[in-house]
């Protein structure tokens, strides 16, 4: 079924590509209190967003280091859905119960979904095809519930590629044959517009050319997401004082110490997670992630550096096997962003 | 998975074909076919001394850098320079394009390889 990174990469690029990520984890914060207290451990402001509007934020520790990157899906003033990274459930499920003020309710219902993320500049007609009524779709971070093939489903114009795309959220009420009647309805309806399945490889080549962060790489318990290029979704004004509010203020004020910046190699060689960076010989960080950029042709990725004089076309050294290989510092992202807004 | 008869192979999915003194190495399919499309071959220099389980060079796939691990001892004779350029060459033809040719230091490391039956038996218990 699954073929070949770079065949998936493109095929998504070009036409469309399916992506079954159940893995993702789902948190449900219920309850009149519901929105001032996940204001007060996210850095962003959900307050400021209207019903059926989705946000991104990160979600801190005292420190400003980052417990994990979320969306946050408002239903309504009561509820929240919050969405977490696979690996960080359990984490993050602690944590939001550790800080629980007012009235509010928390609930772990990952298993309860499947999720499937359907992203190309075709996702739109494929959609339209299986949408059991004839109904406006979601711009751009907006959601709604709806029908597809006879099953209920929350669908979101989101996702981790940077084309225009969609992630349907499958509530599994029963069986396995739902899943299944969902993933090849879906295929069968993108037949001819050249959708393919797509797995995690791809889903990492295509949000590497979006410059898109991965929590592990480029967000972390060592890294402030200020230092991640994600500045505007720190609402340091807004009403609830937050968990790493102080830290993140505090290292505004004093200056960034680090900066993530885009590259490019110029010599034959990959960078790779973890690989030192070098300018002139000196060291200045490391490659939070690194690789092919298929669509550019070339070997690139996102450096997190102490020096923060870097100006586009810096030569810099990637050290890959003990050998100092040349990039240089490129805008972000690699590939411009096709979203529908 | 293809495993090619006259060959010796490694538990590390390398096969040796012989020529007298000298000795192919390469990639088995099992090998290329668990890395995925193969994007970056890194070479040794010409001249290179090698001992069994040396990293003779390094293969690159998209998702990550695996090491060749050499299964005898020897020095490079010559490096197969066509890979550079085309890497993908070891996906599609694995045995036929073969990644180093070494000088044998000692022949008796030959009998320590797999046959192709006994490399067969061990990839389908992996």
């Amino acid at each position: 079924m699954y073929t070949d990174i770079l065949k998936e990469h493109n095929a998504v690029r070009s036409n469309a590509g399916l992506f079954d990520v159940s893995h993702m984890g789902e948190i449900l914060i219920s309850g009149e209190d519901a929105v001032p207290f996940v204001n007060k451990i996210i850095t962003n402001d959900v307050s400021a967003i209207p019903q059926n509007k989705i946000l991104y934020s990160p979600m801190c520790y005292e420190d400003g280091t980052v417990v994990d990157d979320i969306l946050i899906y408002k239903f309504s003033e009561g509820k929240l859905l919050l969405i977490v990274n696979a690996g960080n459930i359990e984490k993050d499920e602690a944590w939001i119960n550790k800080h629980i003020t007012g009235n509010v309710k928390v609930e772990n219902i990952s298993d309860r979904f499947v999720l499937f993320a359907l992203q190309g500049p075709k996702s739109e007609e494929i959609l339209k095809d299986i949408l059991d009524e004839e109904i406006e779709l979601p711009s751009f971070y907006w959601f709604i519930e709806t029908k597809i093939l006879g099953m209920k489903v929350l669908l979101s114009r989101t996702g981790y590629t940077g084309e225009d795309g969609f992630e349907i959220y499958l509530y599994l009420p029963n069986s396995c044959a739902d899943y299944e009647k969902l993933w090849n309805g879906i295929l069968d309806a993108g037949k001819d517009s050249g959708l393919v399945p797509a797995g995690l490889g791809a889903r990492d080549t295509l949000r590497l050319e979006a410059a898109l962060p991965l929590y592990g790489h480029e967000l972390s318990d060592s890294i402030l997401p200020i230092e991640a290029r994600l500045r505007s979704f720190v609402k340091l004004d807004k009403k609830e004082d937050f968990v790493g509010k102080t830290a993140l203020n505090n290292q505004l004020e004093q200056g960034l110490k680090r900066k993530l910046y885009g590259f490019e190699m110029t010599d034959r060689a990959i960078p790779r997670n973890g690989y030192d960076v070098t300018k002139d010989g000196k060291r200045i960080g490391y490659v939070t992630s690194g690789g092919l950029l298929p669509t550019l042709g070339k070997n690139g990725g996102l450096l997190l550096s102490e020096d923060l004089t870097l100006e586009n076309d810096d030569v810099v050294e990637i050290i890959v096997r003990q050998r100092a290989c040349k990039a240089k510092i490129v805008p972000l992202p690699f590939y411009k962003k096709k979203y529908k807004k | 998975m293809e495993v090619k008869q006259g060959l010796y192979y490694s538990k590390e999915h390398e096969w040796v074909r012989v020529e007298g003194d000298q000795a192919y190495i390469g990639i088995t399919d099992y090998a290329q076919d668990s890395l995925g499309s193969i994007v970056y071959v890194e070479l040794p220099q010409e001249g290179k001394a090698i001992s069994r389980d040396d990293v003779l060079g390094v293969v690159e796939s998209v998702k990550a850098a695996s090491d060749i691990f050499s299964p005898i001892s020897g020095k490079v004779v010559e490096a197969n320079e066509a890979l550079l350029d085309s890497p993908e060459l070891l996906n599609g033809n694995p045995y036929d394009n073969y990644i180093v040719v070494l000088s044998i230091d000692n022949q008796d490391e030959l009998k320590e390889l797999l046959s192709p039956e006994q490399y067969d038996e061990y990839t389908k218990g992996e």
